[in-house]
């Protein structure tokens, strides 16, 4: 077997170690967190934004899909080739250009791991707020095309919050610039639309993004509960009186179980939810507000509220709850996890909601939330193998998110769109809206080679493919 | 471009059939360091070394390397590894190359970096060979010093003979001053741990049902290891009878369940104390077999913290490889020095003077390391720098 054109080509721009053909090492890049899919043609490892010009220049001389890829851990497909074409994977680029401590602000390139960023500047007392729970593996590059969140975005909004300029490659090899450096930026917002576009309007290829100040003093709570309904309550009540904490996330007791093997964390086994809340800001301010809190968890029923007594504790209860999907391989192969948002109001009828249909489907449902803002992440575990309970794990999760659309909620939280929930884009938006959104996607991607297939629905994304989304193996 | 996720995901691949066992398989496997951060990392659980192990047993059944490789690896891990007496006799012969003045005309000509590939930064990692050998120690016993409150074993390894009979002594001596018997049996061998990294199984099987017969029935309140790559094999010998000689299985069980790491070992039983002073600073890598294959970070930790004016800096990233990686470093010389320059750097952020770890390999390649860099911090065993607190205090 020997390298094609398009790879000698490539091999030209980034050396021979930089490009990926032999379809045994394609393999390898055919699937991301969600599942496996199609291979891309080529797989190209840029060093710098110069490679990516000419990568883009090339893909277009051979009228092929570019594609960007971080660390591969998206929930939504997002960075799967599923038409094939040249995928770019930015492992190589995974420098952190700049820190301006006293602007509050790095310059760093797509490749950068998120949890690196915040170490880099811990020691002085800074960090990246977006805090998703892959926050160990996924690149900010990944982060900025999904608009990710994490625990801590109740209080300080998701990536776009934190994002002040960004450098991109368009298709035909363009680079443009968005944003400022600085804070306040005149003229249309380029970079809160490049941010979330999920790689179908340019590919980004340096990130300037605001570094917060870590704060004074903070208090976590986890209140544990034997009633799972106590526990959703007691979310509303808490933002009733006016406490916006840092983070509040809810998991069930079937989770929690799972969690607590792997990590223990001294989660207890017994109990059917808890509430894991975190405080921050001046010393004072934060012992005030962590009586208050207990107080509202005590009202409604919690029975018991512990506070971490040391950095570490308090590390491995939020070591317990970001790893918490990964548990859960404990219990089975597979899990399907869902993205919705609902109004917070409305969580205990949302329960009641997903504990019926586990009913319905014999599926056993793990209950995971960013409570706080109201976004479940409900996990339905299966086994890919078992093919009757693969088809019903797709019904019961489709049902999931038409009840979140019917509750006045969304589609998705911070998992992105991708692949797997564009044709379900009418839900929440109408033709109107959708339309515009193609005529800007045209504008910058007239030809529809970045990401296709992603975000917006094209009508040939149908059943079949949809059908074999978990499981099904490469189509 | 590499991970753990991948590899999975190839061996599924290769299961399936969709992936032939071929040379993108075995090149992703083959560079793995099989240090087993992963394990530390994965909430699932998933026993990764194990897969790898796995797949490197079946690549080592169905893949034909090259003819030279093919040859390497036999004479290393069939002809040498498992036999005492070619391995003493090897010893000898590198020893009278490093003495003779041969190796050092060799370093000065530059003549080995003629040589294709890395000869030259490879054989800049070879171990100094120690006379006399610890051989000459196998079948003696060493009576504990005062109340004898232990009687145990120690695993003297094998190339461990020859390049680290002194750090075996240090471990007698340590051992002995805390009140321990040591009895250094006479038929023990290799523990087949780079065999089992290898894929080699049916020779660390044979390795394996050796040693247990060597060590069973003589009544040790625990069999000693001053190598974690050692210690942690010698641990996991069950899983070499699971599906092979299942007859092991249990004396295997009885065996391994008796296995400690001089670290862990000391740390349980409490340290004797009249430790001399060791005004220095100091900082301490994991070794992988250690903290991730045997899950011991406290315990060496806890050793340190006895040794009065030692101050401990605890060294950023100290869980990742240093490179080493049993003979990876040889295998895979440029992999390991990328792995090596990262921990170097780590290294002289925290300013210390000394370096602690807890297995040879590891010892081997910080030392390479220390000298690349031109810089002057020693690379010691914890065990060593007991032995010293020990000799200080009288």
């Amino acid at each position: 077997m020997k390298p094609n054109g398009l790879s000698r080509e490539l091999a030209g721009i980034v050396g021979e170690d930089g490009v990926l053909w032999r379809r045994d090492d394609l393999m390898l890049y055919e699937y991301d967190a969600l599942s496996s899919m199609r291979q891309p043609d080529v797989v190209v490892f840029p060093r710098n934004t110069g490679n990516v010009v000419k990568i883009a220049k090339a893909a277009m001389r051979h009228n092929l899909p570019l594609v960007a890829r971080g660390a591969g851990t998206g929930l939504s497909g997002g960075s799967v080739a599923t038409e094939g074409g040249v995928l770019l994977v930015f492992s190589r680029m995974k420098q952190i250009l700049e820190i301006d401590l006293e602007n509050q602000r790095a310059r760093v390139q797509p490749g950068v791991v998120n949890l690196d960023l915040s170490m880099a500047v811990a020691d002085d007392g800074y960090y990246y707020a977006p805090d998703p729970s892959s926050q160990r593996a996924c690149t900010i590059g990944g982060n900025v095309a999904e608009n990710s969140g994490g625990p801590h975005t109740l209080a300080y909004g998701v990536t776009t919050n934190h994002v002040l300029a960004l450098e991109i490659v368009l298709p035909d090899g363009e680079v443009i610039h968005t944003g400022a450096r600085h804070w306040d930026r005149p003229g249309y917002d380029l970079t809160g639309m490049f941010v979330g576009s999920e790689g179908t309007l340019g590919i980004v290829t340096e990130i300037t993004v605001r570094l917060s100040r870590k704060p004074e003093a903070v208090k976590t709570l986890l209140a544990i509960y034997s009633e799972t309904a106590d526990a959703t309550r007691t979310v509303a009540a808490i933002t009733a009186r006016g406490i916006t904490p840092a983070a509040l996330e809810m998991m069930d007791g079937f989770c929690l179980r799972a969690v607590e093997e792997a990590t223990h964390a001294g989660y207890p086994m017994d109990c059917a939810a808890v509430l894991l809340i975190e405080v921050e800001g001046l010393k004072e301010s934060v012992e005030e507000h962590a009586d208050e809190i207990e107080a509202v968890c005590r009202e409604n029923r919690a029975r018991e509220v512990r506070r971490a007594k040391s950095a570490e504790e308090r590390d491995l209860l939020w070591k317990g709850r970001k790893t918490a999907f990964g548990a859960l391989g404990r219990i089975t192969p597979n899990y399907y996890v869902q993205d919705g948002v609902i109004p917070r109001t409305r969580l205990p009828e949302m329960l009641d909601f997903i504990t019926a249909l586990e009913k319905k489907y014999e599926l056993h449902i793990g209950n995971i939330f960013h409570a706080g803002d109201g976004n479940l992440h409900p996990l339905i575990l299966y086994d890919e193998r078992n093919r009757e309970q693969t088809a019903q794990v797709i019904k019961a999760a489709k049902e999931i998110i038409t009840r979140c659309v019917e509750m006045g909620g969304s589609i998705t939280g911070e998992h992105g769109v991708g692949l797997e929930k564009s044709d379900l884009m009418p839900l929440i938006f109408s033709e109107n809206d959708l339309d515009l959104m193609r005529r800007i996607k045209d504008l910058f991607n007239p030809h529809g080679r970045l990401n296709p297939g992603k975000v917006l629905p094209t009508g040939k994304m149908c059943g079949e493919l949809r059908g074999g989304l978990l499981g099904g193996g490469p189509v | 471009m590499d991970s753990p996720r991948g590899r999975i995901y190839q061996m599924i691949q290769v299961e399936k059939g969709r992936l032939p066992l071929g040379e993108s398989f075995v090149e992703h496997i083959d560079l793995c360091l099989d240090c087993r951060a992963c394990e530390t990392a994965c909430p699932s659980g998933v026993e990764y070394g194990k897969l790898v192990e796995a797949a490197r047993a079946q690549i080592e059944k169905h893949y034909h390397r090259p003819p030279l490789a093919t040859l390497l690896r036999k004479l290393f891990y069939y002809e040498i590894l498992p036999h005492p007496r070619r391995l003493r006799a090897a010893g000898k012969l590198l020893r009278l190359y490093q003495r003779s003045g041969l190796e050092a005309v060799l370093r000065a000509t530059h003549l080995l970096s003629l040589f294709p590939g890395r000869l030259d930064r490879v054989a800049e990692l070879a171990p100094r060979m120690e006379a006399p050998f610890f051989f000459d120690r196998l079948g003696t016993t060493v009576p504990a010093e005062g109340l004898r409150r232990f009687r145990v074993a120690l695993f003297a390894g094998c190339i461990a003979n020859l390049s680290f009979a002194r750090l075996n002594d240090a471990t007698v001596r340590v051992l002995a001053r805390n009140g321990c018997e040591v009895v250094i049996v006479p038929d023990q061998v290799c523990c087949g741990a780079l065999h089992v990294h290898a894929g080699i199984r049916d020779v660390a099987r044979n390795l394996a049902r050796r040693n247990i017969q060597a060590f069973t029935g003589r009544g040790f309140d625990a069999v000693i290891s001053n190598a974690a790559g050692c210690g942690s094999v010698l641990k996991e010998y069950p899983l070499l009878f699971e599906e092979e000689g299942k007859e092991f299985h249990q004396p295997a069980r009885e065996f391994s369940a008796n296995v400690r790491d001089v670290t862990e070992f000391l740390a349980e039983i409490g340290l004797t104390p009249k430790l001399g002073m060791m005004k220095l600073r100091a900082t301490y890598q994991d070794p992988c077999h250690l903290g991730h294959a045997q899950r011991i970070r406290t315990a060496p930790r806890k050793l340190l913290a006895a040794v009065p004016g030692l101050e401990l800096i605890e060294l950023k990233e100290a869980e990742v490889c240093c490179g080493s990686a049993g003979i990876y470093n040889v295998v895979h010389n440029e992999m390991s020095d990328r792995l090596l320059e990262g921990k170097m750097r780590r290294i002289d952020e925290t300013r210390a003077d000394l370096v602690l770890t807890a297995n040879p390999g590891c010892l081997l390649q910080l030392r390479a390391g220390v000298k690349r860099e031109g810089r002057h911090q020693r690379v010691m065993h914890v065990i060593e720098l007991l032995d010293e607190a020990y000799r200080l205090a009288g």
